[in-house]
């Protein structure tokens, strides 16, 4: 280039030599510190692909001098907080499950774990403070459809409810207008039966006809009074707790349906010391028996 | 100097257009040649498999209905993700999706491992009428899908021959039952043998929808929800293995 640049007059700056209508544009050059900056991000960016994992090679890629691995930090990570809460599951563990309640240190921590673990892996079908949903049993009442002690809870999370587990729980409503079992007129007969169960206002003759269609279909499984048995998963039909809804349209669609849902076998998901917690936990939201 | 001699360059638009040329191509190789060697990436695990014709029809849907949107299907290698949505994400647990699903925006929670932790009966609710079963939830209805029949034609004919051309290994034979298989896995009382033949054994056989009668889109998205981080085979897996650290 040659030397003879031209500068501007008033700042003394030299220009870039291009002129419009005899404006100049002046080449200041960048300020220092974008300068020193930018050169700053080199020297890092050299320094980083030394010192971590950077460049590719032909057998996988360069593992850097400090040897880092999110893989492992995080297995790292993990592991202290298992080792944090390890006593505490041991204890836990080590008591059984009945006892738990006597130990005030203990059942706090089991309710803690509990109450995270609900939240977590519980709440989305059972609601956030175990209230359910039509379907979706709550859990905050003295009715159960299964076995409502602690150890009675604690085993249907071993197993779940219609699961693939070789001991799950398991029941199932026949699909009686689905599947013709019963003429639609039994179907409607059996539901003003049904309703007379819970005292609710219902039709007296067509009741008095679906009596023999219940003592006929239903007695199996809800008992002859329509109390149910929590040792087969049967519900009560005489209280005022429904699963499906207790109105007579809810209670045919349920008779032509027979839903029943399936809770998943949390013993795949979560280990032996969290589902103790959790079953304490869910006991103390309102346990049965 | 280089920088001195920098208006030689400015001044000559061939040497400029060569400058340029070697710039740019060292940013695509940069970008480009590490794609050569993905496999490298991938972990060598047991159990992942190609989606079946039920789970890629319900993926279609998922993709369709801008799922990802909200969801993403990657759990980070970070404790408190471990601790929310179980094992972080491996790289094989995702070679079949093209494309990939695993986003970085959470407005709904993560989905990579979302299968089998819920009930079916759960998600048609939830996908029904989403704040019947979460109040607090701010999901859109997506109660359409279930009277929506599957496009059968398009999975069977066209989504699985896509998918090979990609490189996911669906073999001949799973192409020619593409049908079967589809009808089968959504139905209990069908004879599904040869999808577990072509599947392996731990396929869903089920009624994911409630509905017996018709195969539908809500049947698919279940099916493909339920299966969603379930493949890898964690007991055979080695994370602090030297191969497996990234």
């Amino acid at each position: 280039m040659s030397d003879n640049i031209p500068k501007d007059d008033i700042t003394g700056v030299e220009t870039t030599g291009h002129s419009w209508d005899g404006i100049t544009e002046l080449n200041n050059p960048l300020p220092r510190w974008w300068v020193l900056t930018f050169y700053a991000c080199i020297a890092w960016a050299v320094v980083y692909w030394v010192a971590m994992p950077a460049w590719p090679t032909l057998s996988g890629h360069t593992k850097g001098l400090l040897g880092l691995s999110d893989r492992q930090q995080v297995d790292q990570e993990v592991a202290k907080l298992v080792n944090s809460r390890a006593p505490m599951f041991a204890q836990l563990q080590a008591t059984p499950i009945e006892m738990v309640s006597k130990n005030k240190e203990l059942f706090q921590f089991a309710q803690e774990s509990g109450r995270v673990a609900f939240a977590q892996n519980c709440s989305t079908c059972h609601g956030a403070g175990g209230q359910g949903a039509k379907g979706f049993p709550s859990l905050v009442d003295d009715v159960w459809l299964w076995d409502g002690s602690i150890q009675g809870i604690r085993s249907t999370l071993q197993t779940g409810i219609r699961t693939d587990h070789p001991e799950t729980r398991f029941s199932q409503m026949p699909a009686f207008g689905r599947d013709k079992l019963l003429e639609p007129q039994q179907i409607a007969d059996v539901t003003q039966y049904v309703l007379t169960l819970s005292r609710q206002p219902a039709d007296a003759k067509a009741a008095a006809r679906g009596a023999s269609v219940f003592a006929a279909n239903c007695v199996a499984c809800h008992g002859a009074e329509g109390k149910g048995d929590p040792t087969q998963g049967a519900p009560n039909l005489t209280d005022k707790e429904w699963l499906y809804g207790g109105s007579a349209q809810d209670i045919t669609t349920q008779i032509n349906l027979g839903r029943g849902g399936v809770m998943p076998t949390m013993s795949q998901r979560l280990d032996p010391a969290t589902l103790d917690a959790l079953a304490i936990y869910v006991h103390s939201l309102g346990g049965g028996t | 100097m280089l920088f001195k001699n920098h208006g030689i360059i400015e001044r000559n638009s061939m040497i400029l257009l060569i400058g340029i040329l070697l710039v740019v191509s060292i940013g695509g190789i940069v970008q480009i040649a590490p794609l050569f060697r993905i496999e490298q990436t991938i972990e060598k695990v047991e159990g992942v498999r190609p989606y079946t014709p039920l789970e890629l029809a319900g993926r279609g849907v998922y993709i369709r209905e801008g799922c990802y949107t909200c969801h993403s299907q990657m759990i980070r290698p970070l404790r408190d993700e471990i601790e929310r949505y179980g094992h972080y994400s491996l790289a094989a647990e995702s070679m079949y999706d093209h494309p990939f699903q695993w986003g970085s925006k959470r407005t709904g929670p993560d989905l990579a491992r979302v299968g089998g932790r819920y009930s079916d009966a759960w998600h048609v609710q939830h996908l029904i009428n989403p704040r019947s079963v979460v109040p607090e939830s701010i999901m859109p209805p997506y109660a359409f899908l279930e009277g929506r029949e599957i496009g059968i034609k398009d999975v069977v004919d066209k989504h699985l021959v896509a998918q090979t051309r990609v490189g996911v290994p669906y073999t001949q034979a799973a192409i020619d039952n593409a049908k079967d298989d589809l009808m089968a896995q959504a139905d209990p009382n069908a004879d599904s043998e040869g999808l577990q033949a072509r599947y392996g054994g731990k396929v869903t056989v089920r009624d994911f929808d409630g509905d017996p009668s018709k195969v539908t889109e809500m049947d698919a998205l279940v099916a493909y929800l339920q299966v969603l981080g379930t493949m890898v085979d964690f007991k055979s897996y080695e994370p602090t293995k030297a191969e497996n650290l990234r």
